[in-house]
């Protein structure tokens, strides 16, 4: 049986290039960053280097506002409660979409036990959030706007620069989950007025373990992670360089190939939607079908419903019944066919077995 | 991951479909829980003589499903009533953990189908 990976949006493989950046500094070029000799040095400059290429990619004037974390979840940690606790005095109101990642729900939910008000702002069919709606529920106060730029499920792109627009004309934080964005549609902090923008290394072809948190100057923020003041005090610990250099190299490949890939893989992503949708009666797409990683989802890790698939819409029984494809670098054209070949029939296998597929489909 | 017992029962299900004249049908689970499943039987002489099911759900759904109707088929009532959750994840060399709660419900759907069977029977006399 013909083995196809179409799962990306949970786990991806490292870029050979990635790999080959990062092996020398497992071994050879070891030393520390914080150290003053040459072991150090060398060891800062890698992270100086990475620094730039990730505030490159996502269009950071100065490469000291980028921070690097352990990843995603982290990223977001400190972006929210850092702003939220460091600002308490000026607010405690946070806006947020219904439809985040679960890291950002959860830290929210957090909050609110410790009397923050948190606003879950719902979503449309497609999966979008209505700038008006958050422009709305701005008060005085509010101290922060959250808001993730694509959404890893149903591939819906937020209006950010609009939302943007709006929490700099309130004078409120602006933060982006842009984990599943990064390193493939293009981002621009300054232009889209972000103040903080949560990336990840897996997502973009780096290795695992390794994320990095935009912080525009002169936001007041405190660290979650205390100790002996890396990254300029707002995230401790000794940096896990072999990791950040792999970050780094897998952002600027990711920004070098951004255009060639996203056309690639938006044709493939059209004729799998297309094949599907004509292949298999009464299929149809959730989310929104002109953007990135379109598909939907399914939750396997806990049972539950996609609470993404939720917000949308979609009753209990149509978000288990939804399958979400994310489509990558090592997906050809012949997966596509292949999936296309094989799913009508496992499709039709299981509405067979369903007690609840109507009698006048079964014949 | 899936047991290769629970794979050969999730990709070749046995007795699937309904019993259109069913003497007892038992419906467990929800669509918001994600698993659901309805068990048919006949009885015959105190005897399951034919077990059927549906489910809508994940492998181990389907597989459990299976699963009870092999182990239920030719039982007396009273011994098929004594066939537990955990002999239907043995009889499939084990499920994951996360999927012995939700997804691990054949049992529960076949003492269903026989109170509905014993229910019809009473209302009969």
């Amino acid at each position: 049986m013909r083995k196809v990976y179409m799962d990306y949006a949970a786990g991806m493989p490292l870029d050979p290039r990635v790999f080959k950046a990062m092996k020398p500094y497992f071994t050879e070029n070891y030393g520390n960053p914080s150290s003053a000799h040459s072991f150090g040095a060398n060891a800062k400059n890698a992270l100086m280097k990475s620094r730039e290429r990730v505030a490159c990619l996502v269009g950071a004037e100065k490469p000291e506002e980028v921070i690097f974390t352990s990843g995603g979840t982290e990223s977001n940690n400190l972006a929210i409660k850092g702003v939220a606790y460091r600002n308490k005095e000026k607010g405690n109101h946070i806006i947020t979409t219904t439809i985040e990642h679960m890291s950002v729900i959860n830290i929210c939910k957090h909050l609110q036990k410790q009397g923050f008000e948190i606003s879950y702002l719902p979503v449309g069919k497609e999966g979008m959030v209505d700038p008006e709606r958050v422009k709305d529920e701005i008060h005085d106060k509010t101290v922060m706007i959250s808001v993730l730029y694509a959404n890893g499920e149903i591939g819906t792109i937020q209006s950010i620069e609009e939302i943007g627009r709006i929490a700099h004309e309130s004078q409120v934080y602006f933060h982006v989950d842009a984990v599943a964005a990064a390193g493939k549609i293009p981002i621009n902090v300054d232009g889209e007025h972000i103040d903080l923008l949560s990336v990840s290394s897996n997502d973009m072809y780096g290795p695992k373990g390794v994320g990095a948190l935009y912080i525009r100057k002169g936001t007041r923020i405190q660290p979650v992670i205390q100790g002996g003041g890396q990254e300029r005090g707002v995230r401790s610990g000794t940096e896990n360089i072999p990791g950040i250099v792999g970050m780094g190299r897998a952002a600027e490949i990711a920004k070098e190939e951004m255009a060639a890939e996203g056309k690639r893989l938006s044709q493939l992503r059209d004729k799998l939607i297309m094949g599907v949708l004509e292949t298999i009666e009464r299929s149809y797409l959730n989310g929104h079908p002109t953007q990135v990683s379109s598909g939907s989802a399914c939750t396997s890790k806990t049972l539950e419903p996609s609470h993404v698939l939720l917000a949308i819409g979609l009753a209990h029984e149509e978000a288990h019944g939804s399958l979400v494809f994310t489509m990558g670098k090592q997906n050809s054209e012949e997966d596509v066919d292949y999936v296309l070949e094989t799913l009508p029939g496992v499709v039709k296998r299981l509405r067979a077995i369903s007690p609840l597929t109507p009698k006048e489909m079964l014949r | 991951m899936y047991s290769k017992k629970v794979m050969d029962h999730f990709m070749n299900p046995r007795n699937m479909g309904e019993i259109p004249d069913a003497d007892g049908v038992g419906t467990v689970g929800n669509p918001v829980c994600g698993d659901l499943m309805s068990v048919y039987i006949k009885v015959k002489d105190n005897r399951l003589e034919d077990v059927k099911f549906k489910t809508f759900g994940c492998g181990a759904a389907i597989a459990t499903s299976s699963m009870i109707t092999e182990l239920a088929k030719g039982k007396t009532i009273e011994d098929a009533l004594e066939i537990t959750r955990k002999d239907v994840a043995d009889s499939l060399d084990g499920l994951p953990p996360v999927k012995m709660h939700c997804s691990n419900l054949a049992a529960d759907a076949l003492h269903a189908a026989i109170e509905d069977y014993r229910k019809k029977k009473e209302a009969e006399k």
